[in-house]
C-alpha cells in the first residue's frame, strides 16, 4: 500500500515536470494562435491585442503557468482557443477513442505474442523458429507508417473495410449490437496496424525470455521429474520469464500509443492523434499541453499498472521491501 | 572395458549398464564448414544396487553430458544405457517421460536448481503432485518427513528457498529428488558449490541416506578425495573417453594414467600426507 502511495507520488512528480517542459517548449516554437488573424487585414490590430489580452498571452511565462496551473485544479487544463472551450472535456472525449484503440491492440498483440514467442523459444534455432525470426525482423524494419498506409491501401482497393473514421453514416439508427459490430468493423484496420508494428518486439522479448529459463536448470530438474512438456513450457517457463515481460508490457502500452497517434491521423481515428496534430499546426497551445500531459498520464498509467503487476506476480519483491 | 568386481564383491545384476555411450556435437565455426565434438567416446560401465560409482575428471571430460544422459535428459549419438531390461537411448518421449522420476540428478548449484519464486513446499510436493493419489495433508505429511530425512528442520515450508544457506538448498534439492523414490541419483558435481565443511555433511547425509535406503549414486567430481571417499568404484575420464577405471584404493596407490596423477595432484595439501605420495 506504501509503495503504491509511493508510485502515485512519483508519477505526479513526474507530470509536474513534463508540464512545465511542455510549456517552455511551446512557448519557445515561434508564432501564436493569434498569427493567423494579425496577418488578416479584415480584423482590426486592436482585436488582435484584446484577444491576446483576453487569452493572457501578453503575460509573462511563469505567469501564465500559474494561471493554467490554476485552471488544472478547477478540471479545465486552460482554454482551446480553436474550439472556444475548455481542454479537458475536449480531451476527454477523443482520448476514450485513443484508449479504445490502444487498450484492444495491446491485448491483442500479447494473445498473440505469447504462444508465439513460447512456440519458436521451443524450437529454438530449428527451421520454424528462424523462419519467424525472419518475418519478424522484416516486420521490425517497415515504418508504422507505410504500414498504416498498406493497410489503408488494401481497404480501398478491397472495399472490405472502411478506409477511416469510426463509425459509419447512419451510425445512430443502429440497434446497440450492430453499433458494436459497425464500430469493430471500423476498427479492424487500425487495430491490425497496431498490432503489427508492436508483434515483432514483443514476440522476439518473449521468445528470448522463455529461451533463457528453458536452460536453467530448475527447469531441467522439472523435466528429470517426468512433468509434461506443455505444463513444462506453460506452468514453469512462462511464469519464470514473467518479469522481464512485464515490463515490457507497460512499455507496449506507451510504444502503441505514441504509435496509436499516428495510426490515427492516417485512417482518421476520432481519437487524440488527430487533436493534437491540428492543435500543433494552428499554435493551439493548452490543447497541445494537454495532450501531452494525457499521453504521459497513460504511459505512466501503464507503467504503474506494469510494476503492481510485477509486485504481485513476484514473490521476491515482497520479502525484499519486508525485510528492509 | 569389462567392470572389475569392487572390494565389496556384486554378484548381483546391474542396476545401470551403459555400453559404448558416443554423444557428439557439431560445432558450428564461420570460417570452417563444421567441426565436431566427441563429449563421449565408447563410454561403458555398469553400476550395482546400493553402491556408488564415482564419474571424475577435468572440466569439459564429458562428465556432465554423461549425467544429462544417464538422467534420460539427452540422448546420447549412439550406444545403449540398459535400466530394466529397457534400452533407454530407444525408448519413446512418453517411456522416457516415465522413466525419469527413477532417475534422479541433482545439481552443481542449488541456486538455480530450485525456482526460486516458489515455497519450500511447493518445491517439495512438486514432483508429488504428478503421483496424483495424494491429499494435501498426505503432501504436508510426506514434504515433512522428507525435510527430516535430509536434516532441514520442517519450519522452513513457508520459506522461499532464496533465505535458505547453500547447504540448506542442496539438502532441499536431495529432499526433492528422494520425493519420488528413485533408484538412481546423479550428482553432478552435486558438491562442488559448497563451503568445505557443508561439502562433508552433505557427503555423509549421502552415505547415511545409502545405508538406510539403500540408495544408488553416480557421484560425478572432479574431486578425487571426495570420489575416493564416497564411491565403491571410480571411473577417471578424460576427453569423453574412460582412461581408469577400478576401486579407490587401487586408484589413489597406483594410478595408471596421466589424468589421474594430475586430479591427484591437484588434492587440497591438508589431505595429501593421507595419500600416497604424488610425484611432481
Amino acid at each position: 500500500m506504501r509503495y503504491l502511495l509511493r508510485r502515485i507520488g512519483h508519477a505526479f512528480f513526474l507530470l509536474a515536470g513534463v508540464s512545465l517542459l511542455a510549456f517552455l517548449f511551446t512557448a519557445l516554437a515561434p508564432g501564436t494562435y493569434l498569427d493567423e488573424m494579425r496577418l488578416n487585414p479584415q480584423i482590426a490590430p486592436e482585436t488582435v491585442a484584446a484577444l491576446r489580452a483576453q487569452y493572457g498571452l501578453d503575460k509573462p511565462l511563469p505567469v501564465r503557468y500559474a494561471s493554467w496551473l490554476n485552471s488544472v485544479i478547477h478540471g479545465e487544463m486552460g482554454f482551446s482557443f480553436a474550439y472556444n472551450s475548455p481542454v479537458v472535456p475536449l480531451l476527454l472525449a477523443r482520448a476514450r477513442n485513443t484508449l479504445l484503440l490502444t487498450i484492444t491492440a495491446t491485448l491483442l498483440a500479447w494473445a498473440i505474442a505469447l504462444p508465439l514467442g513460447v512456440w519458436s523459444a521451443e524450437r529454438l534455432g530449428q527451421l520454424p523458429d528462424r523462419l519467424l525470426s525472419w518475418g519478424t525482423a522484416a516486420l521490425l524494419v517497415i515504418p508504422d507508417l507505410a504500414l498504416a498506409l498498406g493497410l489503408l491501401l488494401f481497404a480501398v482497393k478491397s472495399g472490405w473495410f472502411p478506409s477511416g473514421g469510426m463509425a459509419s453514416l447512419g451510425f445512430e439508427t443502429l440497434s446497440p449490437l450492430q453499433k458494436l459490430r459497425d464500430l469493430a468493423w471500423h476498427m479492424v484496420l487500425p487495430v491490425t496496424a497496431l498490432v503489427l508494428s508492436s508483434l515483432p518486439l514483443l514476440v522476439r522479448h518473449v521468445r528470448a525470455a522463455v529461451a533463457d529459463v528453458l536452460n536453467a536448470p530448475f527447469l531441467l530438474a522439472a523435466v528429470g521429474h517426468g512433468i509434461q512438456r506443455r505444463t513444462l513450457l506453460y506452468r514453469y517457463a512462462l511464469p519464470a520469464a514473467a518479469n522481464p515481460l512485464i515490463s515490457l508490457f507497460g512499455f507496449s502500452i506507451g510504444v502503441l500509443l505514441s504509435g496509436s497517434l499516428l495510426v490515427e491521423v492516417v485512417m482518421s481515428w476520432p481519437g487524440l492523434g488527430p487533436l493534437l496534430l491540428e492543435a500543433i499546426l494552428a499554435r493551439d497551445l493548452y490543447v497541445v499541453v494537454g495532450g501531452i500531459l494525457f499521453s504521459t498520464l497513460f504511459l505512466v498509467g501503464g507503467n504503474l499498472l506494469a510494476d503492481l503487476l510485477l509486485y504481485w506476480a513476484d514473490p521476491r519483491i515482497h520479502t525484499e521491501s519486508s525485510a528492509r | 572395458m569389462k567392470v572389475e568386481a569392487s572390494s565389496s564383491g556384486h554378484n548381483m545384476q546391474p542396476l545401470l549398464k551403459a555400453e559404448n555411450l558416443v554423444k557428439r556435437y557439431a560445432k558450428r565455426r564461420l570460417a570452417d564448414a563444421r567441426e565436431e565434438l566427441l563429449a563421449l567416446n565408447a563410454v561403458s560401465f555398469s553400476i550395482f544396487p546400493g553402491t556408488t560409482l564415482a564419474v571424475v575428471g577435468e572440466s569439459g571430460s564429458g562428465k556432465s553430458t554423461l549425467a544429462g544422459c544417464l538422467a534420460c535428459l539427452e540422448s546420447p549419438t549412439t550406444g545403449s544405457i540398459w535400466y530394466e531390461e529397457k534400452d533407454l537411448v530407444k525408448l519413446g518421449e512418453r517411456a522416457r517421460r516415465q522413466v525419469r522420476p527413477q532417475l534422479q540428478l541433482i545439481f552443481q548449484d542449488p541456486a538455480s536448481s530450485l525456482n526460486p519464486r516458489w515455497k519450500v513446499l511447493e518445491i517439495l510436493v512438486e514432483p508429488l503432485i504428478l503421483q496424483r493419489n495424494f491429499n494435501r495433508e498426505e503432501m504436508n505429511q510426506r514434504a515433512n518427513s522428507l525435510l527430516e530425512r535430509v536434516g532441514l528442520s520442517p519450519d522452513i515450508v513457508k520459506r522461499p528457498p532464496t533465505e535458505l544457506s547453500g547447504g540448506q538448498r542442496q539438502r532441499l534439492a536431495i529432499a526433492r529428488a528422494l520425493a519420488l523414490e528413485p533408484k538412481l541419483l546423479i550428482l553432478d558435481e552435486a558438491l562442488s558449490a559448497l563451503d568445505c565443511s557443508v561439502q562433508a555433511q552433505i557427503a555423509n547425509l549421502l552415505m547415511e541416506l545409502q545405508s538406510s535406503l539403500g540408495m544408488t549414486y553416480v557421484f560425478i567430481t572432479h574431486d578425487l578425495a571426495m570420489a575416493a571417499y564416497l564411491a565403491d568404484e571410480i571411473v577417471v575420464m578424460d576427453g569423453g573417453c574412460i582412461v581408469e577405471q577400478g576401486p579407490p584404493e587401487k586408484i589413489l596407490k597406483v594410478p595408471q594414467h596421466e589424468t589421474t596423477r594430475q586430479l591427484l595432484a591437484a588434492v587440497p595439501r591438508i589431505i595429501r600426507p593421507a595419500l600416497p605420495a604424488v610425484e611432481q
